[in-house]
């Protein structure tokens, strides 16, 4: 008997699945049948270091942040994809090549963008 | 379920290679080899209570090295320091925090009585003032030995708490209450001063 070649992937993924599962349903059967919940104020507040909590937990983060997100593109997310570029850089085909240079030239125009307006500048 | 098994039915059992236990022996089997402490430390205490934690003392032959950061995931409040009054109420809070069952060991003589420091004007005189304290350990510092000492009593506490029937653990019975009240900043001291529900210190009769 030859099985198909994903057949152990699919019984991993299941096992995968029952193994976070399965606690959870008898967690709740637990709760359920057995354990009162008792939720409070305290209980559900959103913060959980013994500070009063203030406001609520899915807050909006201001759209000043952008200026972390390009440098964290530039400085992080740059570098992952330059390091197989260069490794495979005597191999690549045209089209390749010419695709991550778009890459980088979009991230570099960030890059001048954000050095132009000062970000890189240390803070004095 | 939660009924006891006859110990002599259970060893008859057993030497036929059969082993026998009940939902509640289970339950509580399961609990009191994973206690997860809250990860918080107050003062001198703290410092055997790390050491507790660590290699030479190893608390995790217990099943209780996991200690938590959030109150959400914890089973066990070790307050182990000195309870000033600024700090009580925030301490408070993180045990109406924690999920139920939960419980509280009171660790050195500061978190059972104000210790050295009981005549200070900011220290609290016991932090079962306002929770209600599992086990309290005396010693200025206590061991770690004596931790975990009043750590295996934890144990055998939950080891003894019943499933159902009259005497049924808290934490099952719908009435008893799971959070108590935070005591606020007063103009002198913390208002109330303590909480009559928890608090009921034996009485001094004089004739
Ligand atoms: S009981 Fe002693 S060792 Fe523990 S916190 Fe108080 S003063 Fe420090």
């Amino acid at each position: 008997m030859s099985l198909h070649p994903y057949f152990e992937i699919v019984v991993f993924v299941g096992v995968a699945l029952i193994f976070p599962v399965m606690p959870l349903i008898l967690a709740w059967m637990w709760r359920r049948f057995f354990q009162p919940p008792k939720p409070g104020a305290a209980k559900n507040a959103t913060y959980e270091c013994g500070m009063e909590s203030l406001g609520e937990a899915q807050i909006q983060f201001r759209s000043q942040y952008y200026l972390y997100a390009i440098i964290f593109l530039i400085f992080d997310v740059e570098a992952v994809f330059l390091v197989p570029f260069a490794v495979a850089f005597t191999g690549l085909p045209v089209g390749a090549f010419l695709s991550i240079l778009v890459f980088l030239l979009l991230l570099i125009e960030g890059l001048v963008w954000a050095w132009g307006k000062g970000c890189l500048n240390w803070a004095k | 379920m939660g009924d006891e098994i006859d110990e002599g039915l259970r060893s008859e059992l057993q030497r036929q290679g059969i082993w026998v236990t009940s939902m509640q022996e289970l339950y509580n089997w399961g609990r009191k080899n994973s206690i997860w402490p809250l990860q918080f430390g107050l003062a001198c205490c703290a410092i055997e209570m790390i050491a507790t934690a660590a290699s030479r003392y190893d608390i995790a032959r217990f099943g209780a090295e996991v200690f938590r950061p959030s109150p959400r995931q914890a089973d066990l409040m070790i307050v182990a320091g000195t309870v000033t009054k600024k700090m009580a109420p925030q301490i408070v809070r993180l045990y109406n925090q924690m999920p139920d069952p939960k419980y509280v060991i009171a660790m050195g003589a500061c978190a059972i009585s104000g210790g050295p420091f009981k005549q200070g004007y900011n220290v609290l005189k016991g932090i079962d003032r306002y929770i209600p304290v599992d086990v309290y350990i005396p010693g200025c510092p206590p061991r770690p030995e004596a931790l975990l000492h009043a750590f295996m009593e934890l144990q055998r506490k939950i080891d003894n708490q019943k499933l159902s029937g009259p005497n049924k653990s808290d934490h099952l019975d719908r009435e008893h209450p799971s959070e108590y009240p935070v005591p606020a900043f007063g103009k002198h001291d913390l208002v109330p001063r303590a909480n009559p529900d928890v608090f009921r210190p034996p009485q001094i009769e004089r004739v």
